[in-house]
């Protein structure tokens, strides 16, 4: 059930934003969206990590926290992402598990390889450990081990499209990404299930549909 | 809702099965039961509902809520016959009641006259098998009408002046215009051109159930939560429900029409969920499964005493495929545009869907429109420019400025028939049920990729007149993927060269109807699903006549 507070928070977002007529007509459906996905979205970020190991879980949240880093604005930190992962490891993501456990290895191994005194990712700088990612990321044709850079390069794949799901996944989607919407205000994306025209900057001075010319010919091309 | 809904036994034999409740089954559905016939519709699919309905991208993108289940149903793609097809994800359709009318955008263009008569208007094309319909548009104009008005279409009449001719306005008005419609409607007009507002399967205006829509921006792709898209699911199933005499049967997954020593179907035999095999019987069968699985289920029907597959004495049964050609020019703009919100698309324009081919160099033609289609991840995954890092702040902040600025310009366009070009039984690959896999065989036809290059161009010329700081266009490349599945079991008056004839009957089995994309001659301009409807319509009032003077059996 949808509580009052989440209720007052929808209605109060609703009414600012529209007419009373267009809401009247369309409030039934409005309310029936709104409090499926708020059902939806009532098991949020697993208390407990079902997947990684807490040590685990840190060294995969350092790793996204570089894919998307948080700055003047949230990054996949904020946003939970590490919660997500370590969710869909166990749910939607099951076959991913192996690339997870042969990859988090292969990474520190890299972080050790490349910075003898430091003993693990997350203990590297941002700037490290950029260098560390960017090592599993080179482009093709490059003199490591071919077998071995697709390998270590689709954990990384992986790792980053799990990230960017994480971080931009419907907020009620109840799997514990985009915490607090933190993803779509990134990128400005209005977390409401209905908006009234004008949009944006370009349709807010439209000056209404005018017919073609009436001289308009069907000129052949 | 409390109907009292009918539930037929399978021993019973009911007037007609339906296979398939997409666009072409939910309407079938919906008239052959309103016309006192006994329906039972037989959907491979689950019966979900608008409360089932998210906007969880990963739900309906990557486990394919919605759609089918490449795990379950493995497909294998090829570009001519002589190669062997390789296992590979070739195809994506509705997997539930309503289709692919449940996910689509909702464009709803009629075709035009000349989608009729092409090759008698420009005669022979080389590499491809081009033919007039047994039908033109005057036939199928009231058809197109009673679309628009019984399933709810949004839009402006003669508001286009290569619009064909129409015999009553839309029953709503357009849906608002779009940031991007704006862009596109004045540097379209700049150019001399004709932009239109897009006639939409979307309610501008609430219907008894039926919400306007809200804007809320999971459109393509997703399943409505309003019931606002006019998906057969929110439109003619409930109205077939309504007759009492129609059952709707989900997660039936038919895999054999039952035919007797007379060369007439009794049935439909079917998987239900926990694979126990089932006939249905009924006087007569209409399949409406799409262009790909009805080509496949005549061809799994095969028999003694239809060795190449039920309906397919012409041996064209599958081939003649045409997924419309074209492709996606991204654009980013100075300020907001904020396109997530609302529907995909606000303004189009047909200047360009009749060309002469002595003066472009190919035969075909198109309709671009204006649109932003994608969902927050998918932008992220595959809306940024090229070159964009895949990773870092450098990602991060281009992916920040760029969502609300981005909009797209899609060209649709012509396929040619050619006979090469099918879905078939794939000889090895299996399906969870082991049945055999569909195989795409697919190489564009050259003048497919030259209109799509020619169409390309104007979109430039589009978007360099509306002032984008920044366009790419999809590389244009041959096709690897079908989304749309035309033509696979054509109409026409020649058993020879045609499936079934303009009254959707087989020319070989009297009592089986097709109706659905396969049924398509030509490809049209890009947008099937309106003349896939009124086709539709049409096919119903044709299969109740001969019914009801008892030319069925």
């Amino acid at each position: 059930m949808l509580n009052d507070l989440s209720r007052r928070n929808f209605l109060t977002r609703a009414g600012g934003a529209v007419s009373a007529v267009w809401l009247s007509a369309h409030w039934p459906a409005i309310v029936a969206a709104a409090e499926h996905a708020h059902q939806a979205g009532k098991s949020s970020a697993p208390a407990r990590f079902q997947f990684f190991s807490p040590e685990e879980a840190a060294e995969v949240d350092a790793i996204t926290a570089r894919i998307i880093p948080s700055d003047e604005t949230p990054g996949a930190r904020e946003a939970g992402v590490v919660y997500f992962i370590d969710r869909a490891l166990t749910t939607f993501a099951a076959d991913d598990q192996k690339t997870y456990r042969e990859g988090l290895p292969a990474v520190q191994a890299r972080t050790r390889e490349l910075f003898a005194t430091i003993p693990r990712f997350s203990a590297a700088s941002p700037e490290q450990q950029d260098q560390v990612l960017r090592s599993f990321d080179e482009p093709a044709g490059s003199s490591r081990s071919p077998r071995r850079r697709i390998a270590n390069s689709s954990f990384f794949q992986t790792l980053r499209a799990h990230t960017i799901i994480g971080f931009l996944i419907d907020p009620d989607s109840g799997t514990g990404g985009n915490r607090a919407g933190a993803g779509w205000k990134v990128i400005g994306r209005d977390p409401d299930h209905m908006f009234q025209p004008p949009f944006g900057y370009y349709d807010k001075d439209y000056a209404g549909w005018k017919p073609n010319p009436p001289d308009a010919e069907k000129a052949k091309v | 809702m409390n109907l009292d809904l009918p539930k037929y036994k399978t021993s019973d034999e009911v007037d007609f099965v339906i296979v398939g409740s997409g666009a072409a089954g939910g309407i079938i559905a919906k008239e052959l039961s309103g016309n006192g016939f006994r329906v039972v519709v037989l959907e491979q699919g689950p019966y979900l509902t608008e409360a089932d309905f998210v906007h969880d991208e990963v739900k309906v993108m990557n486990e394919d809520l919605l759609t089918n289940k490449p795990k379950l149903q493995p497909t294998s793609f090829r570009k001519t016959p002589s190669e062997k097809a390789k296992p590979r994800r070739a195809l994506v359709y509705g997997r539930l009641v309503g289709g692919s009318s449940v996910h689509f955008t909702a464009n709803f263009w009629r075709f035009h006259e000349i989608d009729f008569v092409e090759r008698s208007k420009v005669g022979p094309v080389p590499g491809a098998d081009l033919r007039d319909w047994p039908i033109t548009y005057a036939d199928l104009e009231p058809y197109y009408t009673k679309v628009e008005w019984e399933i709810g279409v949004s839009g402006l009449a003669g508001a286009s002046p290569f619009d064909p001719p129409r015999s009553k306005p839309y029953p709503m008005p357009p849906l608002p215009v779009k940031g991007s419609g704006v862009i596109f409607e004045r540097a379209a007009r700049q150019l001399g051109w004709h932009p239109f507002p897009a006639p939409m399967a979307i309610l501008s205006q609430s219907r008894p159930g039926r919400s306007a829509c809200t804007n809320c921006g999971f459109c393509l792709g997703f399943g409505c939560e309003v019931g606002a898209k006019s998906s057969s699911l929110a439109t003619t199933i409930r109205m077939a429900e309504k007759t009492g005499r129609c059952e709707i049967r989900p997660n039936s997954y038919v895999h054999r029409i039952a035919t007797d020593s007379n060369g007439r179907v009794t049935g439909a035999v079917y998987f239900d969920e926990q694979r126990n095999t089932h006939l249905q019987k009924a006087k007569a069968v209409v399949i409406c499964a799409n262009g790909a699985e009805t080509p496949r289920l005549l061809l799994l029907s095969a028999s003694k005493q239809f060795p190449n597959g039920l309906a397919n004495s012409s041996g064209i049964v599958g081939k003649y495929l045409m997924l419309n050609s074209g492709g996606v020019t991204t654009a980013v703009f100075e300020h907001p545009i904020n396109d997530y919100k609302g529907f995909a698309v606000s303004r189009l324009l047909h200047d360009f869907y009749e060309l002469d081919p002595q003066k472009v160099g190919f035969c075909g033609g198109g309709g671009i429109d204006a649109r932003f289609d994608v969902t927050p991840i998918t932008f992220a995954m595959g809306g940024l420019p090229p070159g964009t890092p895949g990773w870092g702040k450098a990602f991060k902040d281009t992916l920040a400025h760029n969502f609300n600025r981005t909009m797209e310009l899609f060209c649709h366009g012509t396929s040619l028939a050619v006979g090469t070009n099918s879905f078939s039984l794939d000889p090895d690959l299996k399906d969870a049920w082991g049945l055999p896999a569909l195989c795409l065989t697919y190489k564009d036809h050259p003048d497919d990729l030259k209109l799509w290059a020619f169409q390309n161009q104007r979109a430039d010329e589009l978007l360099d007149a509306a002032g984008a700081q920044k366009k790419w266009s999809q590389p244009i490349q041959e096709s690897q993927f079908a989304v749309h599945l035309l033509g696979t079991c054509r109409m026409g008056n020649d058993p020879k060269t045609s499936v079934i004839n303009s009254d959707h009957r087989t020319h070989d089995v009297k009592n089986l109807f097709l109706c659905d994309g396969s049924s398509l001659v030509t490809s049209g301009r890009g947008q099937p699903t309106m003349t896939i409807e009124a086709l539709a319509f049409r096919a119903a009032d044709r299969i109740t006549s001969l019914a009801k003077r008892g030319d069925l059996t």
